[in-house]
């Protein structure tokens, strides 16, 4: 009896890769996904946070696309080791703090560790030519197949025709005619395969997965780097900077302010591990204090939090501030004037 | 016979999909028949953890709903080992 081909698809959750499973299924291929979560995906909890977003669907779109493919999905935790792709990008980052193609690489290589340790056969990526302005190039998709050890048992489904053949093709396990030549940034091919497969409601396509492609996190990320002088980080610092309104009024600290209930909630998780204060006299967000502030530091803090509770326009609310032994004690301040907070101060 | 046995995994003040992956692994050791209460405090695992179990052929048992915690119950199916 022939022995069936066994594939592992790096599955996002968006289109490309839900379509890159389907065309190779398709040709009686046993497929199962791969999904690495390195802290910065989108994905999952950033809705659980914010209670605005508690309309939307919580689904985690990478589930959700292996359950509509009927596959196996495998979690990988990536979060230490994504650490050095982050930090020394050998081929650099992307317009803002994305190691696209350090990042591809490092998945793919985790990708052929898997299917060695799991006696697959090869791995597939939903990877469209052109589509992204780093890793997925006609020039740098070949340095991903070399670099991350995959060589030619990389198969990208819905670019295939346009790449050398992989031995999945030369095998006979696919057949090249069946797989595709899409380029571009265009989504017109992606979603006529889509229509065609029958797939009418999948999550946003490519790009948007991870936050280090967001110029607003990237400027967050570099004011924290710079301020601590240290380019290391836990996974708590990159969820507080997901949340909150950060405001950086001196080099010495920065003020991360709830925006709405969810996150004043979350923000209470971390109150031991932070100087943090809220409003008494009125309704307000919960403020956590990042960095070495003095006495006239957390004053400022004070009035700054006050201008964001109901009190902002009243001469004096009472604000309540826990260091971080747990001695709480009490201050009076004026609500700082809108226009007095600078605008450099936000980060 | 074996025999089924209960396991607990504590996956509080983690952020999905950090409840699914220490589930995963959980259940990556335990054997068909035995079940899994994995404690969250992320609602969001009351979604992904039965949609993960759904793929991979287990089953939730029951979902206890607290006010700050909830816990999900996993019956793990036939397993790969």
């Amino acid at each position: 009896m022939i022995k069936q081909p066994k594939a592992v698809a790096l599955v996002s959750g968006g289109l490309d890769s839900m379509l890159a499973v389907k065309v190779i299924q398709e040709q009686g291929i046993h497929v199962e996904g791969i999904n690495f979560f390195t802290g910065f995906c989108v994905e999952g909890h950033t809705h659980a946070i914010r209670k605005k977003d508690s309309a939307k669907p919580k689904r985690n779109n990478a589930l959700w696309v292996a359950e509509q493919l009927g596959m196996k999905l495998h979690i990988v935790d990536v979060i230490e080791e994504y650490k050095d792709v982050l930090l020394n990008p050998k081929h650099g980052y992307g317009a803002n703090l994305n190691p696209c193609l350090d990042c591809k690489k490092f998945m793919v290589h985790k990708a052929v560790e898997w299917i060695e340790k799991n006696g697959f056969d090869f791995i597939i990526t939903g990877e469209v030519m052109g589509q992204r302005p780093m890793s997925q190039r006609k020039d740098t998709m070949p340095i991903v197949a070399q670099e991350s050890g995959a060589d030619d048992l990389l198969l990208r489904p819905l670019c295939a025709k346009l790449l050398p053949e992989t031995k999945p093709e030369r095998e006979g396990w696919v057949k090249r005619e069946n797989l595709y030549n899409f380029s571009g940034r265009s989504r017109k091919p992606q979603m006529a395969l889509a229509e065609k497969f029958g797939f009418d409601d999948y999550a946003q396509p490519a790009g948007g997965c991870c936050f280090l492609t967001d110029a607003s996190y990237s400027a967050k990320l570099t004011d924290l780097w710079r301020a601590r002088g240290d380019r290391n980080y836990e996974m708590d610092d990159v969820m507080l900077l997901k949340v909150g309104r950060h405001i950086r009024p001196r080099d010495n600290f920065k003020l991360i302010i709830g925006r709405e209930e969810g996150e004043n909630n979350f923000l209470s998780g971390y109150k031991k591990r932070f100087i943090n204060m809220h409003i008494t006299s009125h309704r307000g967000p919960l403020l956590l204090v990042d960095g070495r502030p003095d006495h006239p530091d957390l004053e400022l803090a004070a009035q700054i939090l006050a201008r964001y509770s109901q009190g902002r326009d009243e001469s004096e609310v009472s604000v309540e501030v826990t260091d971080l032994e747990g001695n709480v004690t009490n201050m009076v301040v004026k609500p700082m004037p809108a226009d007095s907070i600078l605008k450099k101060w936000h980060v | 016979m074996a025999r089924m046995t209960t396991h607990n995994l504590d996956a509080r003040n983690l952020l999905c999909p950090m409840p699914v992956i220490k589930a995963q692994d959980a259940v990556a050791k335990l054997s068909s028949g035995d079940v899994l209460e994995v404690t969250c405090t992320d609602p969001g695992a009351a979604h992904d953890i039965p949609a993960w179990c759904r793929v991979h052929g287990h089953s939730v048992k029951e979902i206890k709903q607290g006010s700050n915690e909830l816990v999900v119950i996993i019956e793990v199916g036939e397993t790969d080992g």
